[in-house]
């Protein structure tokens, strides 16, 4: 193996650069027509009316799709989960504030926003929630899906309320995320051409090309090979692409009401409910310690948000299921029913959101028995899963403490809060721990070997920043044994084998174990077929007639899932500097290692760990969206409303590969890094604040009126 | 309609268009140079950044209009004989990109940053790109990007 592990420069780069890269609102078909869509402005009703008569009127205006007149899907519009429920205008029901009710068609765009202006609607409105504290009462347990399986609710070992009752001491506390918007930077974006009646192009904006394949072929009623979708480029997505949501169906269906190819984006306020979010989670956390640190208890109980219509649950509490030694165990998953969008996956679910209460109240457990935050956690390290009772594939935490400790200079860290100033500011800081899945689901590729020598690999996942194109052709160069120059790795549609969903930190390991059996089988034969080594490959194709030689493999995970528990892991520091006056909180250093198996590419993998790291700040500082609850509406519907941290917000930021080999994972060994940046951010920086401050902030967003 | 002519990447270009057109959808839509993205309408975001008359703008923020008489050098004109400029260069070479999506925007105003002031300092980096967002890189190579293109100036 040589290319693997190489910094490689992206190979996508130069496109990327040069503007040349296209992404799904830029494929330009003849005859192209433009939809924007209306959406509601009630949280809860029935829309009476869709007034288009003046809308329709304008020049250009083509069609206004409305509950009244948008064609009737022959098929259903939802599959199974985590497909999601979405509104094509297929009924008058409101389920939430910014869910569309029509959609503007011209040709062009600007008469499209026009026409979409003077939609006037009518609706009845009925009583909404939005707070999740009025519904609180109503919530019910409920099973998630994570990493691509169902997994329960409710999970318990031992006996959480004696554990409590031994115990020296005890933390009992509250924790709360708000919601939070994905807000990749490209906007959502759906290009529908239909080549006949019954066979469909989209290029659409997505981490999962046969999700949109699905839905569209399911609503339609055709054979899914008539549904054809292309993503060569995705500009972020964070999860909120996951799941084809309302203006895929819409687009498609504008595309066949008005007789043309029809694209789509969505306006950025139009992402604020609509293409799902974090949900709003309240979490309940009991710790309980003996004198000495070691735990006697961990109960991990989650509340977090979901529509009225379809669900999704915020695996908060799954860590606490792997995380810690303790023989006494609780990790219980609710759900509360709100007038809202649906919210989803968004980076690290369930783990960014719950690390910030498991973490915190480790901080104030640590506090309480006057320990070393990163002692009490050594103290409870598990060498096996605490409530599966089995191993660890591989797990390297403590060098990640260690490593982390030792480059962020944890040793001066005062224990006692504002201890520390620098310049007027207090000084602070705090450490958590950082754990995310090493997922792994069946995932199909091809490999070609041409008559010129040069090989195409293929695999339908997607290119959403995560490196696909350059570590994929990595892969698959080493297992031929060819330059990388040689390999053209191809992705991004769905005429391709098939891949799992790109993401929940799943694909590159999933399609990179794929890549490397398939790009094997293909050395393999060629070398039955007479070949010594990379440079007689194109002779052998040309001997035996010239045709491309070609191989199709599959990797899926076995029973080793059974036997093991797969968990990449980390550690965070986190020092914050806190404006005693103004309460104002710079994140100045964060430092993190993580050891995730095998690292593809040193170079994307550090990239991917700090675009994690600088989510987790956002997380602690700024990312929310905020309801009106009269309004029943996300009001802080734009970048400048809703903060994102920017350039000026971040300072140092220091992620650190951690070797780690694990021969179980999967075939390529690798645990994917896409998330595990985030997780355990967000409660280092907590804790970095209580050390400078004093003060425990147990809800997010950290603002400056918390420690005023 | 109205008739506008802007000298785009170096070419002259005249067309009708409706008053109402914004500079960015000028660009992508009737120039079909889609290198100049969309991310947020509302400017915001800084994915639309062009120069024009050799400053940084949002182009989402102007009419085409606006641009008349004028010259507008968009990322498909930074390349020189089909040799990428080294602000390019930099930012494949430091990896400052992941999607793309941002890219050619923070290209062109980090290009504007440098000729204003070659010696700009990180902190003058960060802020002066603190109008166009990132989700994915978290900004450090992209600084890292900057910083190698000035030097690289020098
Ligand atoms: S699209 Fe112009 S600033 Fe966002
Ligand atoms: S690289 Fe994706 S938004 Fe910057």
């Amino acid at each position: 193996m040589k290319n693997i592990g190489d910094p490689l420069p992206r190979v996508d780069g130069p496109a990327k650069v040069t503007g040349a890269a296209r992404y799904a609102y830029e494929w330009q078909v003849p005859g192209m027509a433009y939809a924007v869509l209306v959406t509601s402005n009630t949280a809860r009703g029935r829309v009476l009316e869709v007034d288009a008569s003046a809308a329709t009127r304008e020049p250009g205006v083509l069609a206004v799709l409305t509950p009244q007149n948008a064609m009737r899907l022959p098929g259903p519009t939802q599959g199974e989960p985590p497909d999601r429920v979405v509104q094509a205008l297929q009924d008058d029901r409101v389920y939430f504030s910014n869910q569309p009710v029509a959609v503007a068609v011209a040709d062009t765009f600007e008469r499209a926003v026009h026409a979409a202006l003077m939609v006037r609607i009518r609706s009845e409105p009925a009583r909404h929630t939005v707070r999740l504290e009025d519904e609180l009462a109503n919530a019910v347990p409920h099973d998630l899906i994570a990493g691509g399986r169902s997994i329960p609710a409710d999970e318990a070992r031992g006996d959480v309320a004696r554990g409590l009752r031994e115990a020296d001491a005890r933390v009992e506390q509250t924790y709360e995320t708000p919601p939070e918007t994905h807000n990749p930077m490209e906007p959502h974006a759906t290009v529908a051409v239909w080549e006949a009646p019954d066979r469909l192009t989209v290029y659409d904006s997505t981490q999962w090309v046969f999700a949109v394949q699905r839905k569209l072929a399911r609503a339609f009623a055709m054979p899914k090979e008539n549904v054809h979708v292309i993503a060569k480029f995705v500009g972020g997505a964070f999860g909120s692409k996951g799941s084809p949501w309302s203006h895929v169906l819409l687009t498609a269906m504008a595309a066949k009401q008005v007789g043309r190819p029809v694209k789509l984006a969505l306006m950025r306020p139009h992402m604020f409910g609509m293409v799902g979010g974090r949900p709003h989670t309240r979490q309940k956390l009991a710790l309980g310690a003996r004198k000495d640190g070691r735990l006697t208890a961990l109960s991990h109980q989650s509340a977090s948000a979901t529509s009225r219509f379809d669900v999704f649950v915020e695996g908060c509490a799954l860590q606490a299921r792997h995380l810690y030694a303790c023989p006494n165990i609780e990790s219980k998953h609710r759900i509360v029913r709100l007038d809202i969008g649906t919210p989803t996956f968004m980076r690290a679910p369930g783990e960014a959101s719950g690390s910030f209460a498991l973490e915190s109240a480790l901080d104030e457990l640590a506090v309480a028995l006057d320990l070393d935050p990163l002692e009490l956690r050594l103290k409870n390290h598990a060498e096996k899963d605490p409530i599966e009772d089995r191993p660890f594939s591989s797990k390297s935490l403590r060098a990640c403490y260690a490593e982390g400790a030792r480059r962020f200079g944890w040793e001066k860290r005062s224990a006692r809060p504002r201890a520390q100033t620098r310049e007027g500011m207090l000084v602070g800081m705090g450490m958590a721990t950082a754990a995310y899945p090493g997922n792994f689901a069946p995932a199909q590729a091809l490999a070609r070997m041409n008559a010129d020598g040069t090989a195409l690999v293929q695999s339908g996942m997607l290119e959403v920043g995560n490196g696909a194109y350059t570590v994929m052709r990595q892969v698959a160069a080493d297992a031929l044994g060819l330059p990388v120059e040689k390999v053209r790795f191809d992705l991004g549609d769905s005429t391709m084998p098939e891949a799992p969903i790109t993401a929940g930190s799943i694909s590159t390991a999933s399609v990179g174990s794929a890549v490397l059996l398939v790009c094997r089988a293909l050395r393999q034969r060629l070398e039955q077929m007479g070949a010594s080594g990379a440079a007689s490959y194109a002779e052998v194709v040309q001997r035996a007639g010239g045709a491309p030689i070609e191989e199709r493999s599959k990797a899926a995970p076995g029973e080793e899932r059974k036997r093991y528990t797969m968990l990449g892991h980390g550690a965070q520091f986190a020092e914050v500097l806190v404006d005693p006056e103004l309460g104002m909180v710079r994140v100045a250093r964060l430092v993190g290692a993580f050891a995730c198996g095998r690292v593809l590419n040193a170079r994307l993998a550090r990239s991917q760990l700090m675009g994690g790291m600088v989510w987790g700040i956002g997380m602690a500082l700024h990312e929310h969206s905020v309801y009106d609850e009269k309004l029943g509406r996300i009001i802080s519907r734009d970048l400048a409303d809703y903060h994102v941290a920017s350039n000026a917000d971040v300072q140092s930021i220091e992620p650190i590969l951690v070797e780690e080999e694990d021969t179980v994972v999967d075939p390529a060994g690798v645990k994917g890094m896409g998330e595990i940046g985030t997780c355990g951010a967000a409660a280092a920086i907590a804790n970095a604040v209580f050390n400078a401050t004093g003060r425990r902030i147990r809800s997010l967003p950290i603002t400056p009126d918390n420690l005023l | 309609m109205t008739s506008v002519t802007v000298t785009v990447n170096g070419a002259s270009k005249t067309h009708q268009v409706e008053p109402r057109l914004l500079l960015v959808h000028y660009l992508r839509e009737t120039l079909s140079l889609t290198g100049t993205h969309v991310g947020c309408d509302t400017g915001q975001c800084g994915a639309c950044t062009v120069l024009l008359d050799g400053a940084a703008v949002k182009s989402c923020s102007l009419f085409a209009v606006q641009a008349d008489g004028r010259s507008v050098t968009t990322i498909e004109g930074l390349a020189k004989d089909g040799k990428m400029h080294a602000m390019q260069d930099a930012f494949w070479q430091e990896h400052g990109l992941q999607c793309g999506f941002c890219t050619p925007g923070m290209i062109l105003s980090a290009c504007e940053i440098l000729e204003r002031n070659p010696r700009a300092s990180e902190a003058e980096i960060r802020t002066g790109l603190e109008g166009n967002l990132c989700r994915c890189t978290g900004y450090h190579n992209i600084v890292k990007a900057v910083q190698a293109a000035a030097q690289k100036a020098r």
